[in-house]
């Protein structure tokens, strides 16, 4: 090992580029999250890196959340708004684009991710034709619907560079790596990572950079500098879109985000339509909301609003590319369609214990965490429900994604619309679990042990009976484990321990310690349908 | 006719996926017996702050929430601003700043730099933006709960790229523009008009969620705070 050139490889944590990717689709993985979650469990590195990260921006969170007297109320207003907008989708979207287009802009639908990047490409190919110089190079801002579409290769495909301009989305784009959280896609990579990623990849890069944070965003700030000065196409995503006035809004950082939308010339903006505000006034809500809960800021540094074109300011040509790609499945789902409320915030992903342990690269998809765990199998498709496709059949990496949860309802707690997470994550369960009863015509082993159980607990002379048999599992285990079971017990020891049972159970203890003047026993002695 | 139609944008394409989407959402809101009614939004949250706009509670509001934000803050009376806007300007060494063709002569009259106006028409390049040693606007209106300046593009305030280009924003806030809460602020703000909202200088939390200043946007911004 030691021979190996160091100048490749400084003991540094290597990404696992998975070359099959972008043919699975940007929210299906190749592995199932058990599988995946094994990998990333054994990476040292990324738990210390996402442990500090998630420490700190809760901490954040909390602070800024608890100066806010009327933070209830806020979340109440926030779901109501969401779900008055999804009862009216195609009132707002018509309205949404009558003010676009009133206003200079021109809007676009695209029913899925090819059809998608398909009317970018041809609007980017449009402004090289009509200026006799095509257009090899656009910048984005960060936004999660190019990346559910995988806009970035569709475009290179072509011929087109797409250079992500957030630095996070930089990060990831410098190590040809994947994003692994919703806000902070570098979140797996601390600063000395950081460091060496803008050392090997980024061109001109000062050999004498350092870790510190503020040096290694004034180097992103030289690196980008002259592409944003010279950008002719810039694309966007949107946080909100308002129907009464047609005017959409972006909320970052760094100023990346008013390079795009103010030097190009012409601004290409996805957005999906479960976007939508109805009234200029509902932004007073969402605009508390969010900051709040994304960064743990009482407002993020820059937020822009525009609507349409404004002639002598800004870019003068508009392009709003609305996209469904699974949204209406969702929709379709009564209890499903909530997950469609989300403001793309990354709260619950922050206080999640199992996001926090394992990363967001587990998931496969590129919405992880709780939300992810509940969009993606909606969006795209799993066994039982029915998203922009109909699932990829047995073994579908995405059927095991509403099984990647404790349902400890910590994100329940920190969603600043209140979506239900684990709620949801129990529906999806229950319709996969069905999906795969109509599949099975026999009993499988998990059925088979479920009606053994419900047999077993009918009656508590049956259950004493079952509970003696349980010392047997103390030979077992190990170091008060038990870690693996012969098939089919197997299928729940794969991905949890079990502890050791006890010596004596609770019941046994009960039944055998000295009665207190002369109470009797709930379980055994006095229980009436004892045999 | 629009300005995009003028210049032979390509135009809207795929008026089949219009339809189709909005097929899709009909038959899935009426499959799922469509949700809750609209309408009925519980606004329960404060919809006015405690202090009335300009009030000097919400001043010194204001002043705590962008120090928090690392701005740089000075307090003046009407009066004193030529003088601050010229000290805060020596400090930073400036020779040439750009200014928007309405903003008030008097602020920069103690100053003896060369204040640079962007004229609707014959507007700067981005090259000669970004060799400017700064920007000096109004701004449209303050929200102090948050810190935030809100630029509307007005005579005093100009495009947006000119407070974007250059690396030091110094502004210049009014204290009747400043209210405490964010639904106070939005309601003074005007969606025709392209709207900018800074809370502090450019920043990133993006390495180990750390906010620290200074990215893309002028990594120093100076605030003047009037009465």
């Amino acid at each position: 090992m030691g021979r190996e050139p160091v100048s490749t490889d400084l003991g540094m944590p290597r990404r696992r580029v998975n070359p099959e990717a972008s043919e699975r689709g940007t929210l299906r993985g190749d592995l199932g999250f058990p599988q995946a979650a094994r990998v990333a469990l054994a990476n040292g590195q990324l738990r210390r890196n996402l442990g500090h990260a998630t420490a700190t921006i809760r901490a954040k969170r909390a602070a800024v959340v608890a100066e806010l007297d009327d933070w209830e109320a806020l979340r109440d207003a926030g779901s109501a708004l969401k779900a008055d907008v999804m009862s009216r989708l195609p009132e707002l979207l018509e309205q949404l684009e009558a003010n676009v287009t009133a206003r200079g802009g021109v809007v676009h639908w695209a029913r899925d991710a090819d059809e998608a990047n398909a009317v970018i490409t041809s609007i980017i190919q449009g402004v090289g034709a009509r200026d006799g110089r095509p257009v090899d190079q656009v910048v984005k801002v960060k936004s999660m619907a190019t990346q559910e579409t995988g806009l970035n290769e569709a475009l290179a495909a072509q011929g087109i560079a797409a250079v992500e301009t957030d630095l996070a989305e930089l990060i990831v784009q410098l190590a040809d790596d994947k994003p692994s959280h919703i806000l902070v896609p570098a979140i797996h990579r601390n600063r000395a990572e950081i460091r060496q990623i803008f050392l090997e990849h980024m061109a001109g890069v000062d050999p004498g950079l350092t870790d510190e944070p503020r040096v290694l965003a004034m180097a992103a700030r030289a690196h980008l500098r002259r592409t944003f000065l010279s950008a002719r196409v810039a694309i966007s995503g949107a946080n909100f879109g308002v129907a009464e006035t047609g005017t959409l809004a972006v909320v970052e950082s760094e100023g990346n985000g008013r390079m795009c939308l103010t030097l190009p010339d012409t601004l290409i903006t996805l957005m999906g339509i479960e976007k939508l505000v109805p009234t200029w006034r509902d932004l007073e809500v969402f605009l508390q909301l969010l900051p709040r809960s994304s960064t743990g800021e009482r407002m993020n540094p820059y937020t822009s609003l525009w609507t349409g074109v404004t002639p002598g300011d800004g870019p003068q040509e508009f392009h709003l590319v609305l996209l469904d790609n699974g949204r209406t499945a969702a929709l379709a789902d009564q209890v499903g369609r909530s997950a469609l409320h989300c403001i793309r915030c990354s709260a619950c992903l922050n206080v999640c214990p199992v996001y926090e342990r394992v990363g967001g690269h587990a998931y496969g998809s590129v919405y992880p965490g709780p939300i992810g765990a509940v969009l993606t199998p909606q969006l795209a498709g799993m066994h039982g429900h029915p998203g922009v496709g109909p699932g990829a059949g047995p073994g579908d990496p995405v059927d095991t994604l509403p099984y990647a949860s404790s349902l400890c309802g910590a994100c329940f707690d920190a969603c600043p619309v209140k979506i239900d997470i684990p709620s949801l994550l129990v529906h999806l369960r229950a319709q996969h679990v069905d999906g795969e009863r109509a599949r099975h015509r026999l009993p499988t082993a998990e059925r088979a042990a479920m009606a053994a159980a419900a047999w077993v607990m009918a009656t508590p002379g049956r259950f004493a009976t079952a509970e003696k048999g349980l010392a047997a599992g103390r030979l077992v285990g190990r170091g008060g484990r038990i870690s693996s079971l012969p098939p089919p017990l197997s299928a729940w020891t794969s991905a949890r321990d079990l502890p050791v049972p006890p010596r004596e159970t609770f019941r046994q203890w009960w039944s055998r310690r000295p009665s207190p003047a002369g109470t009797p026993s709930p379980f055994v002695r006095g229980a009436p349908s004892d045999e | 006719m629009t300005s995009s139609s003028r210049r032979g944008a390509p135009g809207p394409t795929g008026n089949g996926a219009k339809d189709e989407i909005l097929r899709r959402i009909r038959r899935a809101t009426t499959e799922a017996d469509a949700g809750t009614p609209g309408g009925a939004v519980p606004r329960g949250y404060h919809l006015q702050g405690e202090h009335s706009p300009g009030s000097p509670e919400l001043i010194e509001l204001l002043r705590d929430r962008l120090l928090d934000y690392r701005a740089a803050v000075h307090r003046c009376s009407p009066e004193e601003v030529p003088a601050t806007v010229a000290s805060a300007l020596a400090d930073r060494q400036a020779r040439r700043v750009v200014v928007p063709a309405g903003l008030d002569p008097a602020w920069l009259a103690g100053w003896p730099g060369d204040a640079v106006p962007d004229r609707p028409a014959a507007p700067l390049t981005v090259t000669d933006l970004d060799g400017m040693d700064g920007v000096v606007t109004g701004c449209a209106v303050a929200i102090a709960d948050t810190g935030t300046l809100v630029l509307d593009a007005s005579a005093d305030q100009g495009r947006r790229v000119i407070t974007l280009v250059p690396d030091y924003h110094l502004v210049v806030v009014r204290a009747e523009q400043v209210v405490q809460s964010v639904p106070e602020g939005l309601a003074r703000m005007d969606p025709d008009r392209p709207l900018t909202m800074i809370s502090g200088p450019s920043a990133t939390s993006d390495i180990e969620l750390n906010r620290v200043e200074g990215v893309h946007g002028p990594r120093t911004l100076v605030v003047v705070l009037v009465g």
